[in-house]
């Protein structure tokens, strides 16, 4: 009888489970209303409820115990939610640099633009390709573009120590190409000058990078012109003119990509076929958009993977002292538990009952998980090597709603466990013994 | 130590509670198992016996540009060091570019500044006379099927041939078996191929070297060795930073991410959590053995010794727990480092992570066992008969 009911149990946990983590936020409202109903429309619900209230309205009595639930899954919850939000933060600075309407050109099989590399030539001919909007001149709006690496001195660093950041050198229709780029503070660099600008997110990693100042990359001296901003990934780089930095880095004529505006917000199908019909071009193009959130993929991953493993293990330890706690309840209840039992209460409302009272800690701890993982990271400045680039992407954690819904998942699931086991000894023990227990 | 018996009674007198506060405890060491791993394969990357004589110098200006391969003559004059050699970033590929393998372009001398790669004579001597040969980690030879004597197509992610093709075929001329265990999950992942045959076949490197490897004859002479160097190209369009390869490879590994700051963030969350949750079994067990506890009292014990008895019994719960928990992730890291190709090599459970475990499990035992233990030893034996 015994080992039935578990393995029954068990069967349910794992179906209930996957149930849940398939689960949008849409179908949990309709499940907690439709629990409510029950609550409220039936008998046995009306009196799992008054079993329950019983339970909360004595946790106060056991403030250490039930503590132990909500802290515990508190903690599992701030730490996924904190690792989701980063995953999240990168992933979304990445996307946010590319757009729809925007397309990149690099070399035939060519998957980033640090490894791409185009001739004279193929820049000429990408940028006279049809479907590129033109400005009021009626010059193609493509931005030919050298990427290189440089060494800075990290802000707050020790005194040699220096960090990688992406040089990219743009064309004159850089600022017609890339609209979200501003600066906030200086001005733009003079072409055919050793100027550069400094993105914001670059001035929050390295020293030196003040308007009016020189730095010194390698054995060339730079000029600071100004600071600029976007919201994205560029924010991370330094810009100047990229005959200028071909020029330095002994790149000749050749640029890494071609940036291109296109005419039509649709229309990169068509653009993508005028470049694949040109036989003397051997070139990979994609629209920024794309380009980005690939680029992002891997370390998302990777940082999500870390985060649910974490999580996981945390998880288990959480839902042991939840069981913990909730055997200890249901034992200090045991007799009026089976007093109930006694009058004529059947076992299912007992059960739901004490479910009740579980997840309602559960619920509170994740709630306060992600509170404080929302009060603490949303926001928080982190920064990595990105893949696919030469210099150190910075960028915020965001905690966003997906991540703290997933988060409460977590929270109740632990719960619904802990709960569930407690749940079934009390609704199984024979009400005679309990009785007589003291 | 008499007494121990009558501990181990009282600690597992409620089994279930026992054992369910000890799953949890072995959770959270098993973390910090993991974790300090992590932390530590993070912190003493390049900090062996053999990293300590090598000196890695690349482009002062950025990681990516290339410096004349003339130098090495130069750098092989300076006074203190015993040899030097080069290699270049190959970025290849096997299959699916998705299936990224580290393979580096290296001169003929590479393996001799590396005696953590052995490598057989008579493969070494197949590899040195075979121009599109190429030598693999034992583990990366696993993980594709490859045998010696196979032809391997490679497609490297930057290089393409004088045709625009990015497809390369090498021979596999030998396996190189790993004879550094802890830094064993790089060696074993890794592709060499020749350096010449790699220039000769791009168009794109021009006779140029990604970065130097130099070995010193003292290691106490490094620094000195390292600013020699640097000195050779200063002021020239090729300018070099030379640094230990420990401090290169911190300086790296600090770029990737602030290990610390993530695994001391999670482990501090950990550890609080547990301290209420032991803590709280703690005080349910010491509430319930009131009475027995006075009768210890009344039959003599001493205040203090009830105190001690408590407090070991909250040590004894989390040293249990801790011990298995950090047990429980040794043979877990490897399958780990396994499992992410190269890319994470996990240095095992050493003194210092069973050290730091130990002296938490301590730690956190006397913390959590005072507050019931001081309660247990200002008990009134009468009060406590009475159930008052």
């Amino acid at each position: 009888m015994k080992i039935r009911v578990s393995l029954l149990l068990i069967l349910l946990l794992v179906v209930v489970l996957v149930g849940w983590v398939l689960l949008p936020w849409q179908g949990a409202l309709v499940l907690a209303a439709l629990l409510a109903v029950w609550l409220a429309a039936t008998r046995a619900g009306r009196r799992a409820l008054s079993v329950a209230g019983v339970g909360i309205s004595t946790l106060g009595q056991r403030l250490g115990a039930s503590a132990v639930i909500v802290v515990g899954i508190a903690g599992v919850v701030g730490v996924l939610v904190a690792m989701l939000a980063m995953a999240e933060g990168y992933a979304e600075t990445l996307r946010r640099t590319g757009s729809a309407d925007s397309a990149l050109v690099l070399r035939g099989a060519s998957d980033a633009e640090v490894t791409s590399g185009l001739d004279r030539d193929s820049v000429v001919q990408i940028a006279q390709t049809p479907g590129i909007a033109r400005d009021a001149k009626g010059e193609p709006l493509a931005s030919p573009e050298v990427i290189v690496a440089a060494n800075l001195p990290i802000k707050g660093g020790l005194a040699d120590e220096e960090g990688s950041v992406q040089l990219r050198g743009v064309g004159p229709q850089a600022w017609a190409v890339r609209p979200q780029v501003r600066i906030v503070e200086g001005r733009r660099f003079t072409p055919g000058l050793r100027e550069l600008i400094v993105g914001r997110g670059a001035v929050r990693q390295f020293a030196g990078l003040v308007p009016g100042h020189e730095i010194r990359l390698g054995s060339q001296m730079w000029m600071v012109a100004g600071v600029f901003a976007s919201g994205d990934a560029l924010e991370s780089e330094i810009w100047a003119d990229a005959d200028i930095v071909a020029q330095t880095y002994e790149r000749g004529s050749s640029r890494n990509s071609v940036t291109v505006r296109l005419a039509d917000p649709n229309g990169f199908a068509a653009f993508k076929r005028a470049l694949e019909a040109n036989p003397q071009l051997k070139i990979e193009a994609m629209t920024t958009l794309d380009y980005f959130s690939k680029q992002s993929e891997g370390t998302t991953a990777v940082i999500r993977v870390i985060g649910i493993v974490v999580g996981a293990i945390m998880a288990v330890g959480a839902m042991f002292g939840a069981l913990n706690t909730m055997f200890a309840a249901v034992a200090a209840r045991a007799r009026e538990i089976a007093t109930l039992r006694a009058i004529g209460f059947a076992g299912l409302p007992v059960v739901v009952a004490i479910l009740l009272e579980t997840m309602l800690l559960a619920l509170l701890g994740g709630i306060l998980g992600g509170a404080l993982a929302w009060l603490l990271f949303n926001g928080y400045a982190a920064s990595t090597m990105a893949a696919g680039s030469v210099g150190k992407l910075s960028f915020e954690l965001h905690v966003t709603a997906a991540v703290l819904w997933q988060g409460l998942k977590w929270a109740l699931a632990i719960g619904f466990i802990g709960g569930l086991f407690p749940a079934a000894r009390a609704a199984t023990m024979p009400v005679t013994t309990a009785l007589r227990e003291l | 130590m008499k007494y121990l018996h009558l501990i181990w009674a009282s600690l597992f007198r409620r089994k279930t509670r026992t054992i369910l506060t000890l799953v949890s405890i072995v959770a959270a060491f098993l973390l910090f198992g993991l974790l300090d791993a992590v932390r530590t394969s993070f912190a003493e990357a390049g900090q062996s016996a053999n990293g300590a004589q090598r000196l890695q110098t690349g482009s002062r200006l950025s990681f990516i540009q290339l410096l004349p391969q003339s130098l090495q003559a130069r750098i092989a004059q300076v006074p203190g060091v015993k040899i030097v050699t080069y290699a270049n970033w190959f970025g290849g590929a096997y299959q699916d570019p998705h299936n990224q393998v580290f393979s580096f372009a290296v001169a003929p001398n590479y393996l001799d500044v590396y005696p953590e790669m052995a490598v057989s004579d008579a493969e070494r001597k197949t590899f040195d006379a075979t121009r599109t040969g190429a030598l693999v980690g034992e583990g990366l030879a696993q993980r594709f099927h490859w045998k010696v004597g196979d032809r391997i197509p490679m497609q490297s992610t930057i290089f393409p041939d004088r045709s625009g093709s990015k497809n390369w075929t090498f021979d596999v001329s030998g396996i190189i078996h790993s004879t550094d265990k802890k830094a064993s999950g790089f060696f074993d992942q890794l592709l060499l191929l020749h350096w010449t045959y790699f220039d000769e076949t791009t168009p794109y490197n021009r006779g140029q070297v990604g970065w130097y490897v130099t070995r010193v004859s003292d290691v106490n002479q490094a620094d000195r060795v390292a600013k020699a160097i640097d000195a050779l190209s200063a002021n020239s369009d090729h300018e070099t930073r030379t640094l230990t390869e420990q401090a290169a490879t911190a300086a790296w590994m600090k770029q990737l991410a602030d290990i610390g700051l993530i695994v001391s963030s999670i482990m501090g969350a950990v550890f609080f959590t547990l301290m209420l949750l032991a803590g709280n079994t703690m005080m349910q067990a010491v509430r319930e053995r009131t009475g027995e506890l006075a009768v210890l009292k009344t039959i003599g014990f001493t205040s203090t010794s009830v105190l001690a008895m408590v407090l070991v019994e909250s040590v004894l719960l989390l040293v249990l727990g801790g011990v298995l928990g950090i047990a429980l992730a040794e043979p877990l890291i490897p399958l780990i480092s396994h499992a992410s190709r190269g890319m994470l090599s996990l240095a095992p459970v050493g003194i210092g992570s069973w050290a730091l475990g130990g002296a938490l499990m301590l730690g956190i035992g006397v913390l959590v066992g005072a507050l019931p233990a001081w309660s247990a030893m200002r008990l009134n034996i009468v009060d406590a008969l009475a159930r008052r």
